[in-house]
């Protein structure tokens, strides 16, 4: 009896896992003879392309206004959540209350001492004290955020752009604990009460999921330029790094430029000109 | 003694196991057609054939996402020969900007199976925003 | 063998009662947290992780502590561990179950967490704690049982038990090395970038892990007709002893490093958590205080007529405790990410929501080890009378 209830239990435990692997086998099976395969998925022509992607920003040209431009442009262009909106009492009632440690920023106005902490000198030119330095996702060539994820949520693309997964981003928060340069947010909660203007063009996120800079990604692959360089007047270019002829390079050949945390090796692709 | 706890037990759980049967019994809703918007009537050919869109457009969708953000392709070449932008919500030749009213369309046969994509906690559809 | 769990005396079904309402109103604490995010939460912008990963931290430290019984049992044939290594192993179970609750509800996306299976990564070091937490897990589950079930059938544990049991003893080193990689391969915090993680962690781990075993064992003799042996006691503690002056000793060659170097990035870590730092200083009372606990518990657990003094090793095991779980849970948070990569101060107190959380998931390891230490104290009685 005890033998036969044993077998009973092993038969039914490899059964189960037929079933559980079945349909794993009939998708693999199946795909390459539907219509779907047949299709193509390509580039829109006009897309911009780059074998590493680069962002140039020139200190001289960025002025407080300049900046606040720059900022609310790209929390336009991918509703990014402000935790300082008053949300809509109808549409959304019973908000709770608000903890601003928790915000969300994807490009923002630092110190310096803040966005160098390394160059921190007491004998800094003034200039430098006061100068807004913007500071974003610096799209490393090896990205200690890419390393750390554990579902491949954040990645690297061909181009050199860090991206996010938002749809298969766990919310663990190592990429937060992996990057130096603090430039990743997490989702506390649901953002959309704090959009002010939902922007049809972008999805918003959910709870839950880690957020950062794309590069303006989305852009890029309608031949538009990034929101920040848009509305930088001259003081942000993007272009790629590995064109000795493209704009980002000719800048970096003539003046003098600095990187945040270089000695960490992360490779940052975004340069500040001094 | 312990035979008449067993065979209640097991009455209990033939009840339970078939409760999705007997919770229905009296008929239940005939399945709804989804409406199509004027745009997408007019338009009149999909990404696939109406009975493989049916079956198919979560993975579909699934394909859609992957290649748009970790190949960086927006664009799809259909089998028909129609193009189409590779995207739920955003632009005029994505999903939604056919199918412009998600309730008509989408949500009729999604509360009809009781299912509830979490697709919307992020994607917008343009009537929730004039709302 | 499960059928011992539901034959208990009063008190028994009294304590698991406790421990049931104890999980539920953490459940339901869950629940809020699970319908409105991490916002219940005091974790942060630059405080990324809090206590529930703190705890995570320290409990993973817990469960590699069972090793100390099996390495002198199953390697060197020290015979006075043979009451105690099920005791040992058991409370890694515990301990295990304890950290991948915490690890689940420390997830944003909790119901995505299978992403790690579906999209293995090998080049993160969370998929490798994953790995290593869930073996080792599976591995004292199946060994404590085979022989338990053998021991009261009085016949030898099946041959391949033995080869799972060689293979658990690496399987603990390793969970608690993984978990020191989780924190010290990252470039950007000076804190936990330092070879010495991973020894110190383990160091830490063989001190709170013996202690806590001590503890158990007073309870089981309270409360059972078992004695798991006071010369078994006494020796975990000469083990915890050793193990807590090298996580001491370990902490002063940091000490010494940072402060000698006087490098930057790495002293204002520290500087925050011992001294306070630009007038933020809620850390200070409490690093102190881990100090002096482990420096006090050391000098109590060395000195052989402090340590043979039945009366005095309860507390000063949990003055062990206390002062490792400060120095592992708390200040791993506070000193990784205060100040944060951009030199600003957020401070960090979990909330309220957090802490009945956590008092939730303690309620379901002491839950699971309150049934798992019966069934091996019950068997251990029937046998012996």
């Amino acid at each position: 009896m005890k033998k036969s209830r044993r077998s009973f239990l092993k038969a039914a435990g490899v059964s189960a896992l037929g079933i559980g692997v079945a349909p794993a086998i009939q998708a693999v099976a199946s795909s390459g003879s539907t219509p779907a395969a047949l299709a193509a998925k390509t580039k829109h022509p006009e897309a911009l392309t780059a074998h590493r992607w680069g962002m140039v920003i020139d200190t001289s040209k960025i002025t407080d206004e300049v900046a606040e431009n720059i900022v609310h442009a790209c929390r336009k262009a991918h509703n990014v959540p402000d935790l300082n909106h008053e949300p809509d009492p109808e549409k959304y009632p019973k908000t709770r209350p608000v903890n601003h440690n928790q915000e969300v920023k994807w490009i923002w106005e630092e110190h310096f001492e803040s966005a160098f902490p390394d160059k921190e000198d007491e004998f800094l030119a003034e200039r430098f004290k006061e100068l807004p330095f913007l500071v974003t996702c610096n799209h490393c060539k090896n990205a200690p955020c890419v390393q750390a994820c554990p579902t491949q949520a954040t990645f690297k693309r061909e181009d050199g752009i860090v991206l996010m997964d938002f749809h298969r981003c766990i919310g663990c928060r190592f990429c937060m604990a992996a990057c130096p340069f603090g430039s990743r947010s997490f989702n506390f909660r649901d953002p959309r009460p704090f959009i002010e203007e939902i922007n049809p063009d972008f999805p918003t996120r959910s709870k839950g999921v880690v957020e950062k800079c794309n590069l303006c990604a989305e852009r890029l692959a309608k031949g538009l330029q990034p929101a920040c360089a848009d509305v930088s007047e001259g003081a942000i270019v993007v272009g790629d790094l590995e064109d000795p002829n493209s704009e980002v390079r000719e800048l970096l050949n003539e003046k003098y430029s600095i990187r945040r945390k270089q000695e960490l090796g992360t490779e940052p692709s975004v340069y500040y000109i001094m | 003694m312990s035979k008449n706890a067993i065979i209640a037990g097991l009455a209990a759980f033939v009840i339970a196991a078939l409760f999705p049967f007997w919770f229905n019994l009296g008929g239940t809703d005939a399945a709804p057609e989804p409406e199509l918007s004027a745009k997408a009537k007019a338009a009149g050919k999909c990404v696939l054939d109406k009975y493989d869109m049916r079956a198919n457009h979560m993975s579909l969708l699934d394909e859609w996402r992957d290649a748009v953000v970790r190949d960086a392709d927006r664009k799809y070449d259909a089998a028909n020969g129609k193009q189409f932008q590779m995207s739920l919500s955003t632009g005029e030749d994505s999903c939604l900007g056919c199918h412009e009213d998600k309730e008509k369309f989408c949500d009729k046969c999604h509360t009809y199976a009781s299912v509830d994509p979490y697709c919307w906690e992020c994607h917008t559809t343009p009537k929730e925003i004039n709302q | 063998m499960l059928e011992i769990a539901i034959k208990g005396s009063k008190k028994y079904w009294i304590w698991l009662g406790v421990l049931s309402a104890v999980i539920g109103a953490g459940f339901l604490v869950y629940v809020d947290q699970y319908i409105n995010g991490l916002m219940t939460t005091a974790m942060s912008r630059d405080v990324s992780w809090g206590f529930y990963i703190a705890n995570f931290t320290y409990l993973v430290g817990v469960a590699a502590g069972g090793v100390m019984v099996v390495i002198p049992f199953y390697l060197h044939n020290y015979e006075k561990f043979h009451r105690i290594t099920i005791l040992g192993e058991f409370l890694a179970v515990g301990a295990l179950i304890m950290c991948l609750l915490f690890i689940i509800v420390d997830l944003g996306q909790p119901t995505r967490m299978l992403n790690v299976l579906l999209y293995p990564t090998p080049h993160s070091m969370l998929f490798w704690d994953m790995l290593v937490l869930n073996g080792y897990l599976f591995l004292n589950i199946v060994i404590g049982w085979k022989v338990l079930e053998a021991e009261r059938n009085q016949i030898k544990p099946p041959a391949w038990t033995t080869p799972l049991i060689y293979l658990s003893i690496p399987f603990a080193i390793g969970i608690h090395t993984v978990t020191a990689y989780l924190y010290c391969g990252l470039p950007g915090r000076g804190f936990w970038l330092t070879a010495i993680l991973a020894p110190r962690f383990l160091a830490s781990a063989f001190a709170a892990g013996p202690s806590v075993l001590i503890l158990l064992c007073y309870v089981v003799r309270k409360f059972t007709k078992f004695d798991p042996g006071w010369d078994a006691m006494q020796t975990l503690s000469k083990i915890a002893c050793y193990a807590l002056i090298a996580n001491v000793f370990f902490f002063a060659c940091e000490i010494f490093v940072t402060y000698y170097s006087k490098i930057p990035g790495h002293m204002t870590h520290i500087d925050y958590m011992f001294f306070g730092l630009h007038g933020h200083n809620t850390m200070v009372p409490w690093m102190w205080s881990s100090m002096i606990l482990m420096v006090t518990g050391a000098v109590l657990l060395v000195i052989p007529a402090l340590r043979s003094n039945a009366t005095l090793l309860p507390f000063t095991c949990i003055m062990v405790i206390i002062g490792t779980w400060i120095d592992k849970a708390l200040g791993m948070i506070a000193g990784g990410f205060v100040p944060s990569p951009l030199h600003h101060i957020t401070e960090y107190m979990p909330t309220i929501n957090e802490v009945a959380i956590t008092l939730g998931i303690y309620g379901v390891g002491l839950l699971v080890l309150t049934i798992l230490y019966k069934l091996a104290t019950t068997v251990k009685e029937e046998v012996r009378g």
